[in-house]
């Protein structure tokens, strides 16, 4: 019985246990407050299955040894760039997602790939160039918004204006799709089964990849590539594979947040989307070394709940919104905390 | 013909930017004294921040995103200095002079963090900016007014918590900039303003003659050599910060001083980006960086940035796609910067190994 | 007779109960030119650690002996307080900033500095260099070494030749220097560049500062040295003025030892008739530290060839090149087909496997557990350990059953197969390596210093172990540092020499030809040269 108390334990962390007794707390003031607690899980629910897919993108990048995946902007717009052909020929419900997706997947190769080359380039310092490319890119991007050939009303500023707007609305192509698809309730709390299961299937399909042949290859060249060579493994092409493949989470990622969240923020929108996403996989225990499924998944689970959770409690408390606030202390708290924490002593 | 092949070779990115500049006049195709005005108005701004930068490079920390932590220490102090209603030129040194201790504060626990992610010092003292960031947000849009008891109309406004989104500067605007003026066409040039950062250039350079400075240099170069020469690394690397962190508190006082007005919440977000972006266009790179390149680089990025708007208008039909340009090319120089950073210290151990197959 | 500049007496060390210095004597004379010289892992470095009071003595509970300078006793807390007595070290890798000009280096951390206005309020870390003074004193120290370097130059500019210089001219310009150490200074060096070093190691000696001379170039040794200490495995073996050796003599001092060498006497007839499985054909590697310059050498099917020879003549390169790590050149063929070289994945595909000298570094993944790294390689090139199907997914039973069968098989000390191996001992370490290669079902198979860095079960353990393998139909090629090792469980011993093959002995041939081969000379000459008795 103490064995597998210690095992639970060390398999699932201190901070975590922390987190979760913290959360738990909170629950119970709330549940002392007008809040209503089913509606505050609901809205849980919903960020963990929106935000879910860009914390499973770290998981390849970081166990193909590039860390965590600061470029994520890169996957996001081949995501963005999707959803606007979808939109833009008007295509509604599971049909305009699909179609999303057609578009964002091959973007999301493309793009991986290259920043894939360049990453294997400047290895050892993937994370800041990663951070200053997928900036870049945004910003570059921000022209392109304005110039790009798009005709659907719906989308470009009405007259006067140049370009296409800052948000749109998907409410009337495939907005919530995949949340509404088999939603259910239960005791006030509403599920968005569509968008958890797709959730899921990602996380299940990336957990077997990590299972296979390649997959371990990939975890054998981040962890050791001088090792991987002698094993007659070639190091750069299974870089390349776990960065693509980041960059694909993302772009579909970006799908489903746009359709789940309901609008689409173009120019710079996509600036900061990798630092909540880093700092969810370091919430729950990933390191920049080492990264699960498992942890992913905990990870968003925890992050997102304290964030929709916590801080309408606390506003309670403290008058304003300080949820944005919050959330940049947070994660970058948590990712100042795993840059600086020691790698492992690998190298003494 | 080699020297001046050499010349072009390493000033490569400034003179790249020279012609980028040069275009973008021409095509914005605005008057030269409007140039001149908006140049020299932000010259004055800019040039201490970017110069703020110089000192952890030398000493081998790379470009140093973490100023923002010293544009924070700079503002904590000039809405101190605003509450006690300080003016004039007396309260903008008494106002530098409060920024101090705190900017000494602020970069040693930044110097410390940074001693704890050695080769990671960039994404590390970015990271850092962000969550100090937070933290002074955190401060001043709750505490300040709820838990800190705190009552200023000028500052705040008594219905909500938090400072007020813009605080005006009244008493210290301009007062370093109108001390003396000298007036050429329609642009004021402040001629102060220009003698401290001259001040600050001198000190810098007569600083990397000193014993401290070649020990900075020293450190820059290889730690572990000069740890072995008995020069404790660790402890220069925190100085160097502490150095950068003052001077940026210094150079945000100035920054603010020339505007008048302060963005309580967003004065400082961009601070890191635009004078690293800026010190790179003067040819700079992550290890190497100078007085001059610092200057060039801030000349070259104001050009750039005054014109992009029009020059976009003109080309384009925008005026937005400049304002997005000049912001690419803020993100996009560091970009490349880093990567060719990486790349060249990757290529070296190769061309290295390989001199030894020649030999 | 004048007091030693240096006196060590009975100097033992252990480190976590590891005697690795055992009463070592060593006395350096004034203006004396002492070599020091000895196998790797024979307590040279940890002698000049003790010397300069290095943390690694201090921190794990100091040295006993003591230690003289001048006739008085001392004992060195940090290395700052030995400079401070006047004993200075050269380092084998440089320890000189490229960026910085010469004079700067020579003068690093004890720059000439002048007062300043603001040096007096601030503190003296302000006063502003003396530019002239230090190159004055940088050109004088250049001067006393008779070399001819531009004192302005930045180091990055300088041949590496003449790095080695501006680092002895930083130790003499230090005042009060009496000692210099120098640790393996000539290994970067070019046979003209070594020349004209000596003389700059002779001068200084003439100028009254002693010189310990740390090397694996026995003949620099007979041409510099006035006094001579040889030590192997933490002892001291002999020490005396250079007269009383001979080349030979002491590289039979340096690796002799008593072997038992019975088990595999009678090999060398078995072998005839057998065919040639490896034919190695001008075979050049680029290792660094350890460059193969160009080696004939055939491996006969069954056999156990041991790889022999000195530090830094690359031995350790043959196996490194052939299995592709290293950039290489020349032929290699395996039973008459071509190994394609510098890479891995073929050489791995012919069925040669190999278990690298560097554990940590190439032979673990240290943050995997003990199964994972036993059946890694399998799974890669030859789909072992997967489970039917199109998505190769991994089969953790049978992972999990084959790690069972190699702990028991190979007698790996963990709590079960999910360890992780970095919390292994060494020993366990190495046999978690074995058990990975014999997971490949090797036919020809390379180990590279099987032994190195563990305790004394383990490594017989070891080394039972490989025989085995051996006796099973695997051809063993063993490279090793330790010759006794090689001896034991050896058919043939191949001694490297300077990047080539030096010659080519049975186990049971006497140390003196041993060592005669691993001083680079030939065998006729062992015929011919006196025959010392054993």
């Amino acid at each position: 019985m103490k064995d597998r108390v210690s095992k639970v334990y060390h398999g699932f962390g201190l901070p975590r246990l922390i987190i979760s007794a913290f959360l738990l707390t909170l629950i119970i003031v709330a549940a002392g407050t007008e809040l209503s607690v089913p509606g505050l899980l609901s809205d849980a629910l919903v960020r963990i299955g929106q935000n879910g897919i860009y914390v499973l993108a770290m998981v390849p990048s970081i166990q193909a040894g590039a860390g965590l995946n600061f470029g994520l902007p890169l996957g996001v717009i081949a995501g963005m760039v999707g959803v606007l052909v979808s939109m833009e020929n008007s295509l509604l419900g599971l049909g305009g997602f699909a179609v999303a997706l057609l578009v964002a997947i091959p973007l999301g190769v493309v793009a991986g790939y290259l920043y894939s080359l360049l990453l294997n380039r400047v290895a050892g310092q993937e994370m800041m160039v990663g951070t200053y490319v997928g900036f870049s890119i945004v910003a570059g991007m921000c022209i392109f918004w304005l110039m790009a050939p798009f005709k659907n009303p719906a989308l470009i500023w009405p007259v006067g204006g140049q370009g296409l707007r800052v948000t749109l609305t998907l409410a009337d192509t495939f907005g919530g799709t995949l949340n509404n698809f088999l939603n259910v309730k239960l005791f006030g709390l509403t599920i968005p089964t569509g968008l958890l299961l797709f959730y899921a299937l990602l996380a299940f399909l990336l957990w077997l990849f990590l299972r296979s042949k390649p997959g371990v290859a990939m975890e054998v060249v981040g962890r050791n590539p001088r090792f991987a060579v002698a094993s007659g493994l070639n190091i750069n092409a299974y870089r390349s594979v776990g960065i693509t493949l980041s960059t694909v989470l993302a772009a579909v990622g970006y799908v489903v947040y746009a359709q789940s969240f309901g609008f689409a923020q173009l120019y710079n929108g996509p600036l900061m989307t990798a630092f909540p996403a880093v700092a969810a996989v370091l919430i729950g225990g990933a390191s920049t070394r080492e990264a699960k499924v498992r942890h992913a998944v905990i990870g968003v689970v925890l992050f997102q709940t304290l964030l929709t959770v916590a801080m309408p409690v606390t506003n309670q408390l403290i008058e304003g919104n300080i949820s944005e606030i919050a959330r940049v202390i947070v994660s970058n708290g948590m990712i100042l905390y795993a840059l600086t924490r020691v790698t492992g002593g690998e190298q003494a | 013909m080699s020297k001046v092949k050499r010349i072009l070779s390493r000033n490569a990115v400034p003179i790249l930017f020279a012609i980028v500049c040069l275009l973008g006049v021409f095509y914005a195709n605005r008057p030269f004294q409007f140039l001149l005005m908006e140049i020299v108005k932000r010259m004055a701004r800019n040039s201490f921040l970017v110069l703020s930068l110089i000192i952890p490079v030398v000493a081998g920390m790379g470009l140093n995103f973490g100023i923002v932590l010293g544009a924070l220490a700079g503002q904590i102090a000039l809405i101190l200095s605003t509450h006690w209603e300080w003016a004039g030129i007396g309260g903008l040194a008494l106002t530098a002079l409060l920024a101090t201790p705190l900017a000494v504060l602020f970069g040693t626990l930044a110097g410390l963090v940074l001693n704890k992610a050695k080769g990671r010092e960039m994404i590390t003292s970015m990271v850092m900016g962000f969550f100090a960031n937070g933290v002074y947000q955190f401060i001043f849009l709750f505490l300040v007014g709820t838990l800190i008891p705190f009552d200023n109309p000028a500052l705040r406004i008594s219905t909500s918590p938090g400072l007020r989104n813009t605080v005006d500067l009244t008493r210290v605007r301009g007062v370093l900039d109108n001390i003396w003026t000298v007036q050429y066409g329609f642009t004021k040039i402040p001629i102060v303003t220009f003698l401290v950062i001259a001040l600050l250039a001198v000190a810098i350079w007569a600083f990397f003659k000193t014993k401290l400075g070649q020990d900075f240099r020293a450190v820059g170069q290889d730690r572990h050599i000069a740890s072995v020469a008995g020069i404790q690394t660790d402890r220069n690397r925190v100085l160097a910060i502490v150095f950068s962190t003052v001077l940026a508190a210094w150079g945000q006082i100035i920054f603010l001083q020339n505007i008048g007005t302060l963005n309580t919440y967003n004065s400082h977000e961009q601070v890191g980006t635009f004078a690293i972006a800026a010190l790179l266009i003067g040819g700079a790179s992550v290890t190497r960086a100078t007085i001059g390149q610092a200057l060039m680089g801030t000349f070259l990025f104001h050009v750039l940035f005054v014109v992009s708007p029009s020059a976009g208008q003109t080309i384009f039909g925008s005026a937005q796609v400049g304002e997005y340009f000049r912001v690419f090319v803020a993100y996009g120089i560091i970009a490349i910067s880093l990567a060719l950073h990486a790349w060249r210290g990757k290529s070296l151990g190769k061309a290295s190994m390989e001199e030894d197959v020649s030999a | 007779m004048s007091v030693p500049v240096l006196e060590m007496k009975k100097i033992s060390k252990s480190f976590y109960g590891t005697q690795v210095l055992k009463d070592i004597d060593l006395r350096v004379n004034a203006g004396e030119i002492h070599c020091l010289v000895g196998e790797n892992g024979a307590g040279k470095s940890t002698l000049m650690n003790i010397l300069f009071g290095m943390s690694v003595i201090t921190d794990t509970g100091g040295y006993e002996g003591d230690l003289l300078v001048n006739g008085d006793h001392v004992a060195f807390d940090s290395p700052k307080a030995a400079i401070g007595a006047g004993i200075g070290m050269v380092h084998q890798e440089f320890m000189l900033l490229p960026g910085f000009t010469v004079t700067e280096n020579i003068k690093l951390n004890r720059e000439s500095t002048k007062p300043n206005l603001f040096s007096r309020v601030l503190g003296k870390k302000l006063e502003t260099l003396d530019r002239k003074q230090m190159a004055a004193d940088a050109k004088a120290a250049l001067d006393k070494l008779g070399m001819n370097i531009e004192e302005w130059v930045t180091v990055a500019g300088l041949p590496v030749g003449y790095l080695q210089f501006v680092e002895i001219a930083r130790e003499i310009d230090k005042q009060n220097l009496q000692l210099l150490v120098l640790d393996e200074p000539t290994a970067v060096l070019t046979e003209s560049e070594a020349e004209q070093f000596l003389d700059v190691v002779r001068r200084l000696a003439k100028s009254g500062i002693s010189i310990l001379f740390i090397t694996h170039r026995l003949d620099e040794v007979m041409a510099v040295a006035d006094a001579i200490t040889i030590l192997k495995d933490g002892e001291l073996v002999q020490s005396g003025p250079t007269q009383e050796f001979t080349i030979a003599q002491i590289a039979e001092l340096m690796v002799g030892r008593k072997v038992d060498t019975s088990a595999r006497l009678g090999a060398e007839q078995a072998r005839e008739g057998k065919k040639k499985v490896l034919e190695i054909r001008d075979l050049r590697v680029d290792m660094p530290g350890e460059r193969l310059r160009g080696i004939d050498l055939d491996v006969y099917e069954g056999e156990i060839l041991g790889i022999g020879g000195l530090a830094g003549h690359g031995k350790i390169a043959l196996a490194n090149g052939i299995m592709g790590l290293y950039p290489s050149r020349g032929q290699v063929r395996y039973e008459g087909t071509e190994v394609p070289l510098n890479n891995p994945r073929k050489a791995l595909d012919l069925g040669l496997a190999f278990v690298s000298e560097d554990r940590r570094g190439v032979g673990l993944v240290l943050e995997d557990s003990i199964a994972n790294n036993i059946v890694l390689t399998s799974m890669q090139t030859q789909d072992k350990f997967l489970k039917p199907g199109p998505l190769k997914l991994k089969d953790q039973k049978q992972i999990t059953a084959h790690a069972l069968e190699s702990i028991k098989r190979f007698d790996i000390r963990c709590t079960g197969p999910d360890q992780i191996v970095r919390r292994l001992s060494g020993g366990n370490q190495q046999k978690v390596c074995l058990a990975r290669a014999f997971t490949q079902n090797p036919r020809l198979f390379f180990v590279s210093e099987p032994t190195r860095g563990i305790d004394v079960g383990a490594k017989s353990r070891v080394l039972e172990l490989i025989v085995e393998l051996n006796r099973m139909g695997v051809t063993v090629v063993i490279t090793s540092s330790e010759l006794a090792e090689l001896r034991s469980i050896s058919d043939r011993i191949a001694i490297i020499y300077e990047g080539r093959l030096s010659g080519i002995l049975p186990p049971d041939a006497p140390d003196v030809e041993y060592g005669l081969l691993m001083a680079g000379k030939s065998l006729e000459e062992v015929e011919i040269g006196e025959r010392p008795s054993k």
